[in-house]
């Protein structure tokens, strides 16, 4: 039974994905630890570190493509769960600084010294604890999708309206982040990070735990997902997104699938947000803003929605892009390559990279 | 009536203060010159003489005497003493005056002379003086032939409460025709006689319930002042008059946060009204629907640049040339856009959001590409600088076009909507697409021309749009989410939905903002709309029924 | 609850207006348990509505909708219960699943726990491929049972979606316009599952198409304006004045 849903589980597709995600995990660690900087093969812990980005963005779009490749729902805010997710880590990482802040103060984070707090607000209780911690970077997402989801489902809010919503839903929290009196660091957000469950997050050994980390969650995140997807949960949700009304008149709770969905992937998000943070080694409200969580949904439209393995791909696509792009004189024409991006792959790959390759392999499969 | 001519008066006043102080002085004093007669000059002579000893209390009895002199020409020495001009020479006894533009006459005979001699001192002020010799001179400038002059006479007088400005408060009285400065008039003689406790204690009511009438900031101040040594009756009226003052301020206050909330919705409509056409007509999701506004801007930049560089004197005329040129540009980038890319969308919301997000981003560069990334100066002609008071209430010129302008927009598209082969057209299309194509309607002209029709009127909202807000590649971001809500709020194909929703969200959040501040206001009505949205999904005045569900 | 009726389905005075326009008209609708019953009448005669009313979609202003002998009040349940106490219904538009193969169709269409929880965790999955396979065989698609539904004609799609109704086994079916947009040869075959299906099955067909009507062989409905216009077998209500002016035609 266990066997026959594992192998139902394992397409192909999947195989490939694994198979590359357990070479980067042997590869990359080698070729930044092991081999000697002068060597060609040498990895520099900078890009460790982006790469380590690039997959917290795969986990991000991984997390988009269950709620809309598969049920239809385009959420306009996923950004917003992913920020929640990197704010609770980035509290927790704000905390660990204790009194080596410029301010020295024992408790509050130098930001609160700046701005005459005298206590520590209670949103901030229990941070300086990991595992209190990363229960908020799973419970924080999940209840704003929850909350938000039950009320947005149970009312049928649907298709484009759910869009908009989902986007001012982001840009209410924009706004709310950047008030200095929220405690969350307001226009600054948080940063000047120092150690990680004792390990200072700039040294190189801790990078490339991390990066296995994120790596490590990629891989059960879309195990989990593919185990969603292909489970008769998974046929409610395709057919939700296929025709919603038939579920309903067939006596499904429509509502309870999505939200199911929603929150999942809602977590999903916070995860790759949580593990974004320490690598990038810092969070502002800006990782709210409508644009992000919008550019994520081009990430999975670009890498072929409804495959979860192509939205990996997608987001991994279109960040490297972005790295060459806007690091160079070419940066005013990166916004020009993304918006045609988006209307390139709507109208010419609906379903994206993964679709096209694969039409092409069985193409070349028929001739020969 | 009168209070928007009196504005007007005031308008001009202003506008000739900045042109010439010191031309204004000139005329007074010329003025002076002619009014003066014999009688009065040798008491204006003798009132001079008191300030050669240049002692507190030989200036003192110079400003009464010149005060009561009543000549004209005490005006100039009075203004000249406050402001340290008035000199005197102990040893010719001459006072001299030296006018704002710095010319130096005598005081008694008017003559100019050439430059200060040796031994010119200046007269010494203290407080006391200072005090008296605005009343003086407010007392004095009542009696002045110009109008605005008399009212900041009276203003000076409302503020110093000297009891001696009386009986010349009273005589303009007599005289006055113009109401402002009658208003001004009796409200300085009410604060004369509120804060003298010589007078008639039933005048010093009156005069309370008078000043509480008017309600201003100014009176509640000067009813508070008389509270702290008031009792009996004239306690409890000035009590009353100062729950009625402070009544009339709310009311005041209401009422600007009402107008103010009237600009704002009539903002967030000017961005809409567009939207409701792609997106409440034709089902279109255009994201890029706010760089159309942008666009419209930058064409109100590019149009006053050429303007100011080729034209200087056509400036006033850069927005009436800006509103076609932009409605037509903005409308052809939209008819581009939809047979570029929406047409092969059509039926795909989610599709198209995406599209016309990704166009969005490409519209932007290309104009921070061209124009650069900073905001650029967009001027405001002459009709839409400046202000006016309407019942107490600042109201600015421009943003009370914009909400004209807005009517205007609004009324033409309904009319072009309802009457037009075109309107005709869009509905059909919009309702039933294969009939209207079997009825031999071009789908497709319709569809471009109705998306066009869209874009170009988000052009126009750009227009009027640069008049308030920065002019940079950014611009139409910050309106696309309010631009949605609004179109969602008041639901979708409805244009009076559009008008009331702009509306009420306009006011909602200039009524919450004393409360929470601006961005908690604008949080909160995000988060009510999110709940709005959820409780009625297709919004204020949803078409029902079964056409809606398919 | 209100009233004890020995009918599966009782409609009685129920009234539902949009916006003013009175889509129903206290229409009164009996149907024993057995029965096949065929609904015909102009558009806007309030055909579709009335099955909104029936599933749930749509609320009455007022009057009563009670099923299986009055013991239940429709008009307090949403579709999903109303689906689970079984009335099933099939769409003027064919309304499948397109992505998913006829198997996972069906699958998902027969009887059994329907929360999110046990759809994850399998217990949905043991259902037996013999019910699935018995069901498809029933609407003559049984040699497609892997292909995807979007692969079907209009024609089949139509079948399908009354396979998957057959698969909720429902008490009732609402089965509206079934044979818009078949050919001739469809239509007859559609008729014949129909009957077939009214040996187990109580059954109300919506259709335009009075041949297919006739070849129902059932009583007949006739809705104008909201409310019943005439009832009775084909032949009487053909031959009604009133239907011969409004819907027929001279």
């Amino acid at each position: 039974m266990i066997l026959a849903r594992l192998l139902e589980m394992a397409d192909y597709r999947g195989r490939i994905f694994l198979a590359l995600l357990a070479a980067l995990a042997v590869l990359v660690p080698i070729a930044n630890l092991l081999v000697p900087p002068d060597s060609f093969l040498h990895i520099g812990t900078g890009t460790v570190v982006l790469l380590g980005k690039y997959l917290t963005y795969a986990i991000l779009a991984l997390a988009l493509d269950l709620v809309w490749g598969y049920c239809g729902i385009l959420s306009l805010g996923h950004g917003a769960f992913f920020a929640l997710g990197g704010y609770a880590m980035g509290m927790y990482l704000m905390r660990q600084i204790g009194p080596r802040g410029v301010y020295g103060h024992p408790i509050l984070p130098d930001f609160m010294v700046f701005l005459n707090f005298t206590e520590l607000p209670v949103t901030w209780w229990g941070f300086d604890n990991f595992l209190y911690a990363m229960l908020m970077v799973v419970l924080a997402p999940g209840l704003l999708a929850f909350v938000f989801g039950w009320l947005a489902f149970r009312s049928r809010v649907t298709g484009v309206y759910l869009s908009i919503i989902t986007q001012a839903l982001t840009f209410a929290l924009l706004l709310a982040f950047f008030r200095n009196d929220m405690g969350f660091g307001g226009n600054n957000g948080l940063t000047d990070f120092k150690d990680i469950l004792g390990f200072n997050v700039q040294a190189q050994s801790t990078r490339v735990v991390l990066f296995l980390a994120t790596l490590l969650t990629l891989a059960a995140a879309y195990i989990f997902a593919r185990f969603m997807v292909t489970s008769s949960f998974g046929k409610v949700l395709i057919a939700i997104r296929d025709a919603e009304s038939r579920v309903r008149f067939l006596g499904y709770r429509v509502e309870h699938y999505k939200l199911a969905v929603f929150v999942v992937s809602a977590v999903l998000a916070g995860i790759a947000g949580a593990l974004y943070v320490p690598q990038v080694g810092i969070i502002n409200p800006s990782e709210f803003s409508p644009t992000n969580s919008i550019e994520a949904v081009v990430w999975v439209a670009i890498g072929g929605r409804g495959t979860l393995v192509g939205a990996a791909l997608g987001a991994f696509v279109v960040n490297v892009l972005k790295s060459f792009f806007t690091t160079g004189s070419l940066a005013a024409y990166w916004l020009f390559v993304l918006g045609g991006l988006f209307v390139l792959v709507t109208i010419a790959l609906p379903k994206g990279i993964l679709g096209a390759l694969e039409k092409l392999a069985a193409k070349r499969g028929t001739r020969s | 009536m009168q209070r928007s001519m009196a504005a007007s008066v005031g308008m001009h006043q202003s506008l000739m203060k900045k042109a010439s102080m010191a031309g204004f002085l000139a005329m007074l004093v010329l003025f002076a010159a002619l009014l003066s007669i014999p009688a009065r000059a040798q008491s204006y002579d003798a009132a001079i003489d008191r300030f050669l000893s240049d002692s507190f209390p030989d200036t003192e009895a110079g400003i009464s005497a010149l005060q009561a002199a009543g000549d004209a020409r005490g005006v100039a020495v009075l203004d000249a003493l406050l402001d340290r001009r008035l000199f005197v020479v102990a040893a010719s006894r001459t006072v001299l005056v030296r006018d704002r533009a710095g010319q130096t006459n005598d005081a008694r005979t008017g003559q100019t002379v050439a430059e200060a001699p040796a031994g010119a001192v200046m007269v010494r002020l203290n407080n006391r003086l200072r005090g008296l010799a605005q009343a003086a001179l407010g007392a004095m400038t009542l009696l002045s032939p110009d109008p605005e002059r008399r009212r900041l006479a009276a203003e000076a007088v409302f503020r110093s409460r000297d009891a001696s400005a009386l009986p010349a408060i009273d005589k303009t009285l007599e005289t006055e025709s113009v109401p402002r400065v009658r208003a001004a008039l009796r409200e300085a003689r009410a604060a004369i006689l509120l804060a003298d406790a010589q007078a008639p204690m039933a005048e010093r009511i009156a005069a309370a319930a008078f000043i509480g009438e008017i309600g201003d900031q100014d009176g509640i101040g000067l009813l508070r002042q008389t509270l702290t040594n008031a009792q009996g009756q004239l306690r409890e009226a000035v009590e009353a008059a100062i729950k009625r003052a402070e009544f009339t301020q709310q009311l005041r206050r209401a009422g600007q946060t009402f107008w103010f909330g009237l600009s704002l919705g009539s903002v967030l409509l000017l961005a809409a009204i567009g939207l409701a056409i792609t997106f409440g007509v034709m089902g279109v999701i255009n994201m890029a629907h706010g760089e159309m506004v942008m666009i419209g801007a930058y064409v109100t930049f590019v149009v006053q640049d050429l303007i100011r560089a080729n034209a200087p004197h056509l400036f006033d005329w850069s927005l009436p040339i800006a509103l076609p040129l932009a409605f037509v540009i903005t409308g052809l980038i939209g008819i581009v856009i939809e047979r570029g890319i929406i047409r092969f969308l059509y039926g795909r919301p989610l599709e198209t959001l995406l599209a016309t997000f990704g166009v969005s981003l490409v519209l932007q560069q290309a104009v921070r590409t061209a124009f650069g990334p900073t905001n650029r100066e967009v001027g405001a002609p002459s009709y839409m600088s400046g202000s006016f008071d309407f019942i107490g209430m600042q109201i600015t010129y421009g943003r009370l076009w914009i909400l004209v302008f807005t009517f205007a927009v609004f009324f033409l598209l309904l009319a072009v909507l309802k009457a037009t082969a075109l309107g005709l057209h869009m509905r059909a299309v919009t309702q039933n697409r294969r009939m209207a194509a079997s009825m031999g309607i071009r789908t497709g002209f319709v569809d471009a021309m109705t998306f066009g029709l869209g874009s170009g009127i988000a052009g126009l909202a750009g227009v009027a749009l640069s008049q308030i807000d920065n002019v940079s590649p950014n611009l139409g971001q910050s309106y696309i989410i309010d631009s949605f809500m609004v179109v969602v709020f008041g639901g979708v194909g409805n244009l009076w939905g559009t008008l009331v929703a702009a509306f009420t969200l306009g006011i909602a959040n200039k009524v919450l903002e004393p409360f929470v501040g601006a961005v908690l206001g604008k949080i909160l009505i995000l988060v009510l709309l999110i709940l709005f949205i959820q409780k009625r999904p297709r919004g204020l005045f949803a078409l029902k029924g079964r056409a809606v569900e398919q | 609850m209100e009233k004890r009726t020995n009918a599966l389905l009782y409609l009685d005075g129920v009234n539902v207006s949009f916006d003013g326009f009175k889509a129903l008209r206290s229409l009164t609708l009996i149907l024993a348990a057995g029965d096949m019953r065929a609904i015909i009448g102009p558009n806007g005669a309030g055909k579709t509505t009335m099955m909104d009313v029936i599933t749930g979609k749509t609320k009455p202003d007022s009057g009563d909708v009670l099923f299986a002998d009055g013991s239940v009040d429709l008009t307090r349940h949403d579709e999903a219960e109303i689906a689970e106490l079984g009335i099933g219904r099939k769409f003027q538009k064919p309304t499948v699943f397109e992505s998913h193969t006829l198997v996972d169709n069906i699958l998902l269409a027969l009887a059994g726990r329907r929360d999110p929880f046990s759809a994850l965790f399998g217990t949905r999955a043991r259902i037996s491929p013999q019910r699935i396979r018995e069901v498809l065989d029933k609407v003559r698609l049984a040699d497609k049972a892997e292909r995807l539904a979007g692969e079907l004609s209009h024609g089949q799609k139509q079948w399908l979606e009354i396979a998957m109704l057959l698969a909720q086994n429902p008490k009732l079916l609402l089965v509206d316009e079934p044979v818009a947009g078949m050919t001739d040869a469809e239509t007859e075959t559609t008729a014949e599952l129909l009957r077939e299906i009214n040996r187990d099955h109580t059954v109300v067909v919506v259709e335009h198409d009075m041949h297919f009507v006739r070849a129902l062989d059932c009583r007949v409905t006739c809705l104008h304006e909201g409310s019943v216009l005439a009832e009775g077998t084909i032949d009487a209500v053909a031959a009604n004045e009133r239907v011969v002016e409004v819907y027929l035609g001279r």
